[in-house]
């Protein structure tokens, strides 16, 4: 659909990162509007993981996730809609980070689901993430859901110890979903928080099950409309032959967009339909309120969570792609975070089977960044897993 | 027509006086080349947002204190989605479940827009809501070798959509309330008003009942920019829905286009092919918050309403309900005769009144001006009016000084009365040697009245005011000519 398409202005996140001397090296691939957690649905075709290559790199922000793996640049940036910076992070063995909603500005990111998108950094390390959020966040007046508050400096509490934090581990994301080698990587890791000086309490998520399907409402819903400007009129694809305005459209939109973008705007489209839209739609915001409640009771008693980012490790191409809920299945302890618009961030936490890295999601309560990064960067400290790299770019 | 009852409402469409559009920093002006005015947000290119212009909240903030609205402390903007080429971002950001306008009601006066003697019935037409929404672009279906031309610049204008409940009865009644806010838009300046170019557009909501009796199928008549051609419109269309009834034929809910060219309504589509618009909250903007701080810093902003002005007119200046009505007819007229009540006191505001619908008026409407455009302006008429009240010139005279003020003879009445000598004469010496010369040479006029013929009395009068060129006080003239005559 865009195949061809060169935007006449930069984004906020490029703007803010140009400013801070950064050098933008050229785009990365990955899924379709951001569409897909394995890359498999790009255009392009798919990004290999450089851990393996013939597994999957996650996805969406796949090309991203690789290109800092297979050390081809020191960081890129991602967005996050249900999981597309820290899914693809965990798999490839990096930290990344996906801010509170409203941190960083949206304007200049092309919207998939407006309510749940946020820019963030993917690197080696913690700190790196921290130094790159430094740069990205900060308020915009040209988007409405920017927040106005005062800069932050994320590194602020890089170097405290984590004597006294206080770990949430949600009972749902420790259940039977989770693969064992995944879970030994998980559970070790926070045995190393503990040695930090952390505490570990049990919390509990009771509606986080209901994440994915309240998810797979909302964000089809607003991107169905997000991406009708996708139209054929004045930039992008327009089919070669058609008959009539109509035809223009549904022969533009057919040959534009690939499988996996129409099946979400065709959901979308369908929850926002007369009829349905209480039913889909109006249940669906509910249901994300319940979640944002969850988190509000949990942190009570936790500074912040821990957990899986992802079920499993990268798995090998076509092992999911035939059946999209079980693809959707591999974001169901990232989309949480989107749905209560909280911080979150993945970094590696050991290898499992296949010698895949397993990431470690930490989620922060709403601005929670710095001591979120705190606790990475502490035990990043502690254990090398981050600066591990694929043996054959040895 | 008696045993149809008709029922109409109205949704009208003002485009806001802002000078950027209501989600992006373009300008809004009319008139520009095609797509010029259209920057990357109205273009809706990948990436873009909209950040909502606080000017067109303050015009519908203005517009709910002027009908006596709720403004809702809390109102979401909505997306309205559809496909159509001049809707770039393929959904139209408008207010659905919660307008930013709640109720309220505009004061219409039916049947005596034009007749001072004519019974005015008074109206209270109310209001369903008012919300805020973007315009559209335009698509241009000429000069492209068959293809359709899309222009961008009014793609975003911001727009104030007013709904009314089915409360007007004709299209009388519709003319009255569309004329009604078309002036009040303008009065409290949040709208041009200027229906040729598109500020100011009617949809009609037309059906037709047995009086009681439930209400009928509706259709709705869109795009009225003419009061003429709404009056057309829906008496075409009230005529047709009784004869399709009458005939025995069910009306079937629908969109309809006026013809002005043969006065005719034509269906463009039916409910069947009525779009599902999917409305949901837009997730780029926050809801919009009013506090009453905010209402209450517009409402001192706000100019005198013109029913309010009307009221005050006729407890301190005693002017009739029909002349008050004239002289706030539109926000320069009201503001003319108050700078020149304001330059002449209030002992004449009536006269001023007068003048205004008189003289001016009639010489605004011969030279097709209006009357901002007045080269006379309301201080000038106010001292115009002063000599009249002093006794410095007749009634008569004063026309000719207004003609002089007009064609700019001079910069005040007292310059030109003086310049041209036109000061009434009162010094009753004066007058009276002129009539005495007056008798002298009209013997035959004076006989005439002797032997009764009471006409013969006005030629003298007239004789004595022309010999003083007009300047003569004619009540002088006429006292003075009885007492010699013995009258």
């Amino acid at each position: 659909m865009l195949e061809n398409f060169v935007s006449p202005y930069d984004a906020h996140v490029v703007e803010r990162l140009a400013g801070a001397g950064m050098v933008t090296l050229g785009k990365l691939n990955m899924d379709e509007f951001a569409m897909g957690s394995s890359n498999e649905t790009s255009y392009f075709g798919p990004v290999k993981n450089p851990w393996d290559t013939a597994r999957v790199p996650g996805g969406s922000s796949g090309g991203s996730a690789a290109a800092v793996a297979a050390r081809l640049t020191p960081a890129a940036t991602g967005t996050d809609t249900g999981g597309s910076i820290r899914q693809p992070a965990a798999l490839c063995g990096l930290t990344g980070l996906k801010p509170t909603y409203g941190a960083v500005s949206r304007y200049g990111m092309i919207a998939f689901a407006s309510s749940l998108d946020q820019a963030g950094p993917m690197a080696k390390s913690a700190e790196d993430c921290a130094l790159l959020l430094n740069a990205m966040a900060g308020f915009d007046a040209r988007d409405s859901t920017s927040l106005e508050r005062p800069a932050e400096d994320y590194t602020r509490d890089l170097e405290q110890p984590l004597a006294g934090l206080r770990i949430g581990m949600p009972r749902e994301f420790f259940g039977d979903g989770m693969d064992a080698d995944v879970r030994a990587a998980v559970e070790a890791a926070l045995a190393e928080y503990r040695k930090l000086g952390a505490t570990t309490v049990e919390v509990s998520l009771p509606n986080s099950g209901l994440s994915v399907p309240a998810y797979y409402v909302i964000a089809p819903a607003e991107a169905s409309s997000n991406l009708s400007r996708f139209d054929g009129v004045r930039y992008g694809y327009r089919a070669p032959e058609y008959t009539d305005l109509n035809d223009m459209y549904s022969k533009s939109r057919a040959q534009g967009f690939g499988a996996e973008v129409k099946r979400r705007i065709l959901i979308g489209t369908y929850v926002l339909s007369h009829g349905y839209y209480d039913a889909y739609y109006l249940k669906a915001q509910k249901i994300r309120r319940l979640i944002a409640a969850d988190f509000v009771e949990a942190f009570k008693q936790c500074d912040v969570i821990m957990g899986p980012t992802s079920p499993s490790v990268a798995f090998a191409f076509g092992a999911k792609s035939a059946d999209p809920v079980q693809m959707y299945l591999s974001d169901i302890y990232t989309i949480s975070t989107n749905l209560a618009g909280l911080p979150g961030m993945s970094l590696p936490c050991g290898f499992g089977q296949g010698g895949m890295p397993v990431g470690l999601q930490i989620i922060g309560s709403w601005f929670g960044e710095a001591k979120m990064l705190q606790a990475a960067h502490q035990y990043q400290k502690a254990a090398d897993w981050h600066t591990r790299m694929p043996e054959n770019l040895k | 027509m008696s045993q149809w009852e008709v029922v109409i409402g109205l949704e009208t469409h003002a485009q806001l006086r802002t000078k950027s559009k209501i989600f992006s920093g373009s300008s809004t002006a009319f008139g520009a080349d095609p797509n010029v005015q259209a920057n990357a947000v109205d273009i809706a290119l990948p990436g873009v947002l909209p950040v909502l212009n606080r000017e067109a909240v303050v015009c519908a903030i203005k517009f709910g204190l002027a009908v006596g609205a709720t403004i809702a402390p809390r109102s979401v903007f909505a997306r309205k989605n559809y496909f159509y080429p001049d809707l770039p971002k393929g959904y139209q950001i408008s207010q659905f479940e919660v307008p930013v306008v709640q109720g309220g009601g505009l004061a219409i006066k039916v049947g005596a827009a034009n007749d001072p003697n004519a019974t005015a019935i008074d109206k209270q037409v109310r209001l369903t809501r008012a919300h805020l929404e973007e315009d559209a672009g335009k698509s241009l279906h000429e000069d492209f070798h068959g293809r359709s031309g899309i222009d961008l610049n009014r793609a975003g204008t911001p727009l104030l959509e007013i709904v009314t409940e089915p409360d007007m009865r004709s299209s009388a009644e519709a003319v009255a309330y569309a004329r009604a806010l078309h002036a009040l838009v303008q009065w409290i300046g949040i709208c041009d008003g200027n229906m040729q170019e598109g500020s100011f557009r009617c949809d009609a909501n037309v059906s037709v009942r047995r009086p009681g009796g439930p209400l009928g199928t509706r259709r709705e008549i869109k795009n009225l920019n003419s009061f003429r051609f709404m009056q057309q419109a829906i008496d075409f269309e009230v005529q047709w829905q009784i004869n399709e009834i009458t005939e025995g034929r069910a009306i079937q809910q629908a969109t309809v286009l006026f013809d002005p060219d043969t006065g005719t309504t034509r269906a463009m589509r039916s409910k069947e092919d009525a779009h599902d618009y999917r409305y949901f909250p837009d997730p780029d903007l926050l809801p919009l918050e009013i506090g009453p701080d905010w209402i209450a810093e517009v409402k001192s902003g706000m100019p005198e309403l013109p029913q309010a002005m009307q009221a005050r007119f006729h407890a301190e200046y005693g002017l009739s309900a029909y002349d008050a009505t004239i002289v706030t007819a539109s926000f320069s007229m009201a503001d003319y005769f108050v700078t020149a009540v304001a330059s002449a006191g209030a002992a004449n505001a009536k006269t001023i009144a007068n003048w205004i619908m008189g003289e001016l008026a009639a010489r605004l409407n011969k030279s097709d001006m209006p009357i901002e455009a007045s080269p006379i302006a309301a201080a000038q008429l106010a001292g115009l009016i002063q000599r009249i009240a002093d006794n410095t010139i007749s009634n008569n005279i004063a026309k000719k000084v207004f003609e002089a003020l007009w064609n700019g003879e001079g910069s005040s009445a007292d310059e030109i009365i003086d310049k041209q000598g036109l000061k009434q004469i009162t010094d009753s010496g004066a007058i009276e040697k002129i009539i005495d010369e007056v008798l002298a040479t009209n013997q035959k006029s004076v006989e005439e009245f002797r032997s009764g013929k009471e006409k013969a009395f006005n030629a003298l009068v007239g004789q004595a005011m022309k010999a003083t060129r007009g300047k003569a006080n004619p009540q002088q003239v006429t006292d003075l000519l009885k007492k010699k005559l013995g009258a």
